[in-house]
């Protein structure tokens, strides 16, 4: 049986002989987004890598579009994921524009000049992450929301069919993680799987389709977010007390915390 | 103009020709400099007569000095040039270590010990075989080590290269300590700081080969240097083999360097500086940074060498003393300037 977008079966994942990620089983169709979840260490940094092809799992398969991502070759692998890591850094003093044009890499040849059509994706990435002002600044003197937005325009650049994100609403104020996820729906509304570790639970449960839920390496939920995030879930995961509250303006459901006992 | 941003990168074909109508400049004036008066005109018929165009007007005498002596210092001196800033940029990049220099691997060290030990043994006829075997031993210690430490990672490949340097330079420095005496001593010590006096045309064929065999390889890894701007996590993610190429760069670059250590020695800083330099003109994307970095490289070698035999005639300087002295107040000042812009 062949499936479309990203289907992850069974995959176990060893870190210096650590198990780190045990068992998952998830799948992000095309034109949705998945919000993984969990506490600090679940895994979901490790699972992203994996995914990414920066890790091999011990065992466990992960394809998009029945393709195995760990058998394919790396340049048309980087044609069809893109994987914007948390904190990514640089010593190079290369200006926003060079950043996102570094996501042209897997389209083009090694001593080929930049075409048209690339100049063309990387403004175009500028402008979607609302960056197009900076293209001529240096990276290293943005702000860290601003480089975050960057390094996701160099992921948009490789015109992905899978967008792997790990804390892309790091360091961003709240209306620019919003503006963020918007963005990402919008992304997902063309057709792109959409797959984001996110610590903000909020956010999460505004912007998802689907939800990933790690605990200690295993998934202790997947499915439909609003069906899937209880409150019961919340407070078992990360030991608080949870309440599902209804948002005032949006209708969509949103979660209070508050110590146990 | 907003803080941080920068003025448009300059035309990278229009800096090449430029430079390169500088290095052949400075390839036939860099001969015209020493004891015997020669003029540029000389020069250029020598060289016309010996690529088979013409009689040369020069006596014998005179085309002896050009073309024996002076042409192939001068051409070797270009060809180290280029090759260390080149390996330079190269090592900065798959290190992500703005300090790092063609001889982090332990190369200068190890090939400093093959060449000590034969001119000790009165073999100097094959110090550059010595050295450049020094060199590789050198190298297979360093990346042995870093590996046995687990995956080949810029840290750990550094560790591993001032490990294995500071046994080579202890072993060449109990050598020289018990057992160079007089004359050799200072034989020694000009090739442990680096000089070209002894290039002739071996030299010429042993760099120029270097440059040819290694520097395809590494001009066509432009593309893929630049994506280990963000680490090797994001380089994959791009389609990078970044162990294949970080093993495969790593060994090409340390034969280039082996190679240009075997003729002139540990020539210090041109490594270091330069890519740092041109990076400050050209940005640090290195389909252009590499090409114009090997051209600053050669005639800033052939500049450094000329000012090394001439300055205090008839006193020859080791050039490795000039690079340094130029070097490193320039290191200093790239370092305000890094300090300026952090």
């Amino acid at each position: 049986m062949s499936t479309a977008g990203l289907e992850v079966d069974r995959v176990d994942v060893s870190i210096d002989g650590t198990l780190i990620v045990d068992g998952i089983i998830c799948s992000v169709p095309p034109g949705s987004v998945c919000a993984l979840i969990g506490p600090n260490g679940a895994g979901k940094s490790t699972l992203l890598r994996t995914i990414a092809a920066v890790e091999k799992p011990d065992a466990g398969s992960v394809a998009f579009d029945a393709q195995n991502l760990h058998a394919m070759a790396r340049k048309p692998r980087a044609r069809l994921v893109s994987f914007v890591e948390q904190d990514a850094a640089t010593e190079v003093t290369l200006t926003a524009r060079e950043v996102v044009a570094l996501g042209r890499t897997p389209h083009q040849s090694l001593w080929q000049e930049e075409s048209a059509d690339d100049r063309q994706v990387v403004a175009d990435a500028l402008q979607t992450v609302g960056m197009a002002g900076f293209a001529s600044r240096d990276f290293a003197s943005l702000s860290g929301g601003e480089r975050q937005r960057v390094l996701l325009a160099k992921a948009l650049a490789q015109q992905p069919r899978l967008l792997l994100l790990d804390e892309p609403t790091n360091h961003l104020d709240i209306s620019a993680g919003l503006a963020t996820l918007d963005l990402l729906g919008g992304l997902a509304a063309t057709g792109v799987s959409v797959f984001a570790a996110l610590h903000d639970l909020n956010l999460a449960l505004a912007a998802s389709d689907h939800i990933l839920v790690l605990h200690r390496g295993r998934a202790v939920a997947f499915g439909p977010t609003e069906a899937t995030l209880t409150a019961e879930l919340i407070g078992e995961v990360y030991g608080v007390r949870a309440d599902l509250l209804q948002h005032p303006a949006t209708g969509r459901p949103m979660v209070a915390f508050s110590s146990l006992g | 103009m907003t803080i941080g941003s920068r003025h448009a990168r300059p035309a990278v074909a229009v800096l090449a020709a430029v430079l390169g109508a500088v290095l052949v400049a400075s390839v036939i004036l860099a001969v015209t400099f020493g004891p015997a008066d020669i003029s540029p005109g000389e020069v250029w018929a020598s060289v016309m007569h010996h690529l088979g165009l013409g009689a040369t007007p020069l006596s014998e005498l005179r085309d002896g000095i050009v073309w024996e002596l002076r042409m192939p210092r001068v051409l070797t001196a270009a060809a180290v040039g280029a090759g260390l800033a080149v390996s330079g940029a190269v090592m900065q990049a798959l290190t992500r270590n703005p300090l790092a220099d063609p001889y982090l691997l332990g190369l200068s060290s190890g090939a400093s010990l093959g060449a000590v030990i034969v001119l000790l043994l009165g073999a100097a006829i094959i110090l550059p075989l010595a050295a450049f075997l020094g060199a590789l031993v050198a190298l297979g210690l360093t990346l042995t080590l870093a590996s046995s430490l687990g995956r080949i990672t810029p840290s750990r490949t550094i560790l591993a290269g001032v490990a294995v340097s500071a046994l080579a330079s202890a072993l060449t420095s109990l050598v020289i300590f018990w057992w160079v005496t007089g004359d050799s001593y200072r034989e020694i010590l000009s090739w442990l700081l680096g000089s070209l006096a002894g290039a002739r045309w071996p030299a010429v064929a042993i760099t120029f080969t270097a440059i040819l065999v290694a520097g395809i390889p590494i001009l066509l890894s432009g593309r893929t240097l630049d994506a280990f701007a963000f680490g090797d996590t994001s380089a994959t993610a791009l389609g990078v083999n970044v162990q294949g190429v970080r093993w495969s760069l790593l060994a090409v670059t340390a034969l280039l360097t082996g190679a240009m250590v075997s003729v002139s020695g540990s020539i210090g800083f041109v490594g270091l500086i330069l890519p740092h330099a041109v990076r400050l003109v050209v940005g640090p994307r290195h389909r252009a940074l590499l090409p114009l970095v090997a051209l600053v490289g050669a005639i800033f070698l052939i500049w450094a060498d000329t000012a090394a035999r001439s300055l205090f005639d008839p006193r020859e300087l080791p050039v490795g003393i000039v690079t340094a002295i130029i070097g490193a107040p320039v290191f200093a000042l790239l370092l305000a300037r890094r300090r300026a812009d952090a």
